[in-house]
């Protein structure tokens, strides 16, 4: 009686401290949960892979790494980049990796040992390393923090404070003026989804159109240059990579 | 689904709308994917059975055998959890969960009906392509860790196959993309509307042709006979499965199951009109009578008869799958790869060629012969949201203003007046002028860089 | 829990950025296995472009990369997965040759 009676005190509790939450001052910023969670995933992964020995293990925690590090980047607003990461890196590079790992793991290169010299050298200008970019990082105070869903709110508090007052000089829906009402639009879709037009920008503009800019020194050329090389690269790569991991029949195997 | 559900709440308990919405939408998916795999594994051993001149089950549950895979489930379920002596044991018992979630993420972004997405998602077929390309890590690791060689075996082939196969069908996909000019599942799929003549399989010969290198790659790329070389029981015992039971065994087994279900389920919305049935019923009666359009209880209805189609077609491609499975004898490693490079990817290139030919040519086909709206005045979901919270936002200001002015009224009769006086302006006209008006705007935006630039 | 009613600014995504470009200097310059040192670059990669993402999103600048960091990203993936291929390729042929994958027994290869 005694057990059933707190559990319903904690889950009352439990509620009310979500409706505090949810209305005091410090209600939870979404966005900050769920960066901090896909953050310290990818962090918390990245430094098992440094510490494991186990090379197989090593793959698996790059590849929640990477996972992780496409989630932060869908919470910094690059929907198109981190399912690129998704596809390209985790699906793509990371399974070629762990082919190579399975092609080579016998017995004793599965864990090869670092020297401990390695280690206290290797740590020691990691750490110097990564105690000054994290200074360099919170260097600029105006980066510490964004007040961008504050500005959005206003603004579509002004957007509508606008259309208010035309709809009370008496003007009905299709009067209202179309600058306010795109303005509106758009600010509704940055609140509701992002920037979801990012997509077709980015296709455009590996073609050669930049959609996202009228700067005139941009010009119509984009990245259509860069991609096309890359391109070429990338056959250079596959034809290269074939040759160079192609079985090679030694004259052993045919005296065998 | 979640700015529903905030309004049924007290201002400032936003949040547990969220959850509540997250929470719901969880418990669905999970539902349609364990119902799935019951439901499918049943389906096997009897649809196994009449091809090969036998009942299969007909005792647990009934004359048909009904309740065989939930038999199968608690027999699974009291098995003893082995671990083999030389497997590593992190791994051994992350990978089964690393197959699961990947195959159940994917749902995440699978429409099941028009709007009756979890996750609207403007890059959906992309995100979804990339997602079940991770299942593949879970049976990679499965095979390591399992200290067999078997096992290792079948690990490697389903590697080798795996990426391989993510080329074809990476191809065949963007096909779809490139008639819709979207990459949003939803919007392909209302671009299907009307008569099945509209569906993207009959959009010109080479979807025809390019449909069934899909259907290929599909039953390849989740490790289905003929192409089940990881698990092929003549030769490697059970593959990356051999040192697994219990429930470890039945959670590899639903994620195939799930991704049976997904791949048809794409396919089906990408080239066979998703939600659109044959004969658009539904379509046809919200499109001509404007009562039935304006009931959300109608389109609620249309909508639950769309998830029907969208359940059926990817049941039809799955028990496809399993006729596949049951017909032909399994390839050989060599043949497995070679269909893939001599012959899926020449194929899907050729046709990804023909298909952007006839669609810079808009020669007519099939589709032609009776269109619904063109397919260039289906949005994308963004616009489409965005269109629908700029309307929000008005109505809202106008019963704003329109209380303010029955404000010397009494306080009872606030909201009744309210509504009164927005039903007396002449909303409905005026309503569609404006939505005509944003129409042209976001079509010539869209006409202008398919997605971008609508300033 | 104050911070999480903070919103995150770019400090903190370029932190993730500079801690998961260490871990994968680190690991390069530590781990003996050739696979493991091609795990530390594609670590390395990956928090630069968390820092061109960072500074690509509108979110935290006014004056921010815009579709050029995406761009740049984006290039940083395909080239790294060319990388990875190329690097795969010599491991596996090192490991043919000398049957070790261990780079410190690649002192051979001088010439």
């Amino acid at each position: 009686m005694n057990q059933v009676a707190s559990g319903l005190v904690t889950s009352q509790w439990n509620i009310a401290t979500l409706g505090l939450l949810a209305a005091s001052d410090g209600a939870i910023n979404w966005h900050t949960l769920f960066f901090f969670i896909f953050a310290l995933t990818a962090c918390g992964f990245a430094l098992a892979v440094l510490v494991s020995s186990h090379v197989v293990r090593m793959a698996f925690f790059l590849i929640v790494s990477l996972s992780a590090a496409s989630g932060v980047m869908f919470t910094s607003g690059a929907h198109f980049v981190g399912t690129m990461q998704l596809l390209i890196y985790v699906g793509g590079t990371v399974v070629l990796l762990i082919f190579g790992v399975m092609l080579t793991a016998q017995e004793a290169f599965i864990t090869l040992k670092t020297k401990a010299g390695d280690w206290v050298l290797g740590i020691l200008v990691g750490g110097t390393l990564l105690a000054l970019l994290v200074q360099v990082a919170f260097l600029d105070p105006t980066w510490h923090s964004t007040d961008y869903q504050q500005r959005l709110a206003a603004q579509h508090e002004a957007v509508t404070e606008e259309l208010r007052q035309e709809l009370l000089a008496g003007r009905d829906r299709s009067e209202l003026s179309p600058e306010t009402l795109q303005k509106l639009a758009d600010l509704e879709s940055e609140i509701a989804s992002g920037f979801p037009e990012n997509v077709g920008r980015i296709g455009l503009a590996l073609v050669g159109v930049r959609a996202d800019t009228t700067d005139e020194s941009v010009g119509l050329a984009g990245y259509l240059l860069p991609f096309e090389i890359v391109s070429v690269h990338l056959v250079v790569v596959l034809v290269g990579a074939a040759y160079l991991a192609r079985a090679k029949r030694r004259r052993t195997d045919l005296i065998e | 689904m979640a700015e529903n559900i905030s309004t049924w709440l007290p201002p400032g308990w936003e949040p547990l709308a969220y959850l509540v919405a997250a929470v719901l939408q969880a418990i669905l998916i999970i539902h349609i994917f364990a119902l799935g795999a019951v439901v499918f594994i049943w389906a096997e051993r009897k649809v196994s059975g009449r091809i090969q001149d036998r009942l299969g089950p007909t005792r647990t549950g009934g004359a048909f055998g009904w309740l065989q895979s939930l038999a199968d489930g608690v027999k699974l379920l009291s098995k003893e959890d082995l671990m083999p002596k030389d497997a590593d044991p992190l791994l051994f018992r992350i990978a089964p969960y690393l197959a699961f979630a990947a195959s159940f993420a994917a749902f995440l972004v699978l429409p099941f009906s028009n709007g009756w997405v979890a996750l609207h998602l403007n890059v959906a077929i992309f995100f979804l392509v990339a997602v079940l390309g991770l299942e593949v890590f879970g049976v990679i690791l499965a095979g390591y860790s399992s200290g067999s060689k078997w096992s290792l075996f079948g690990a490697m082939r389903q590697a080798a196959q795996v990426v391989s196969y993510e080329v074809p069908l990476g191809i065949c996909i963007v096909i779809p993309v490139i008639i819709a000019g979207s990459m949003d599942m939803v919007t392909i799929g209302n671009q299907q509307r009307g008569l099945f003549t509209n569906w993207l399989v009959f959009h010109d010969p080479f979807t025809m042709m390019v449909f069934w290198v899909y259907a290929t790659c599909a039953v390849a790329s989740v490790n289905r006979a003929p192409f089940d070389l990881a698990e092929a029981e003549s030769e490697l015992v059970a593959g990356f499965l051999t040192e697994y039971s219990g429930i470890r065994w039945s959670l590899f087994f639903m994620a195939e199951y799930g991704s049976m279900f997904l791949v048809s389920a794409v396919g089906s919305v990408l080239f066979l009109g998703g939600w659109n049935g044959p004969i658009p019923i539904f379509s046809l009666l919200i499109d001509n009578v404007p009562w039935l359009a304006d009931s959300w209880m109608f389109v609620w209805l249309a909508n639950f008869f769309g998830l029907l189609n969208v359940l059926l077609k990817a049941s039809l491609g799955v028990i496809a799958m399993m006729w596949v499975r049951w017909t032909f004898p399994r390839m050989r490693v060599d043949q497995v790869i070679t269909t893939c490079l001599k012959y899926c990817v020449p194929l899907a290139a050729f046709c990804f060629l023909g298909v952007v030919f006839w669609v810079s040519t808009g020669l007519p086909f099939l589709n032609d012969l009776a269109p619904a709206a063109p397919r260039s005045t289906v949005r994308e979901g963004w616009m489409v949201e965005r269109e629908e919270r700029v309307e929000r936002t008005l109505s809202r200001l106008e019963a704003e203003i329109a209380a303010a002015e029955t404000q010397p009224a009494t306080v009872d009769d606030e909201p009744a007046a309210a509504e009164e006086a927005n039903e007396a302006e002449p909303v409905e006209p005026t309503d569609e002028t404006v939505k005509a008006g944003m129409d042209d705007a976001d079509r010539a935006a869209a006409v202008a860089s398919l997605a971008g630039g609508e300033q | 829990m104050g911070f999480l009613s903070e919103p995150v600014g770019l400090s903190h995504y370029l932190a993730v950025g500079a801690f998961m470009f260490v871990m994968g200097a680190v690991c390069m310059a530590t781990k003996r296995n050739t696979l493991g040192i091609l795990m530390g670059v594609e670590l390395i990669l990956n928090g630069a472009n968390i820092n061109f993402l960072a500074f690509a999103s509108p979110y935290f600048r006014e004056d921010n990369l815009g579709l050029d960091g995406h761009m740049l990203a984006l290039f940083v993936i395909v080239l790294a997965a060319a990388e990875a291929a190329v690097a795969l390729a010599i491991a596996l042929n090192f490991y043919n040759n000398h049957a070790t994958i261990d780079v410190d027994r690649a002192s051979e290869l001088r010439g």
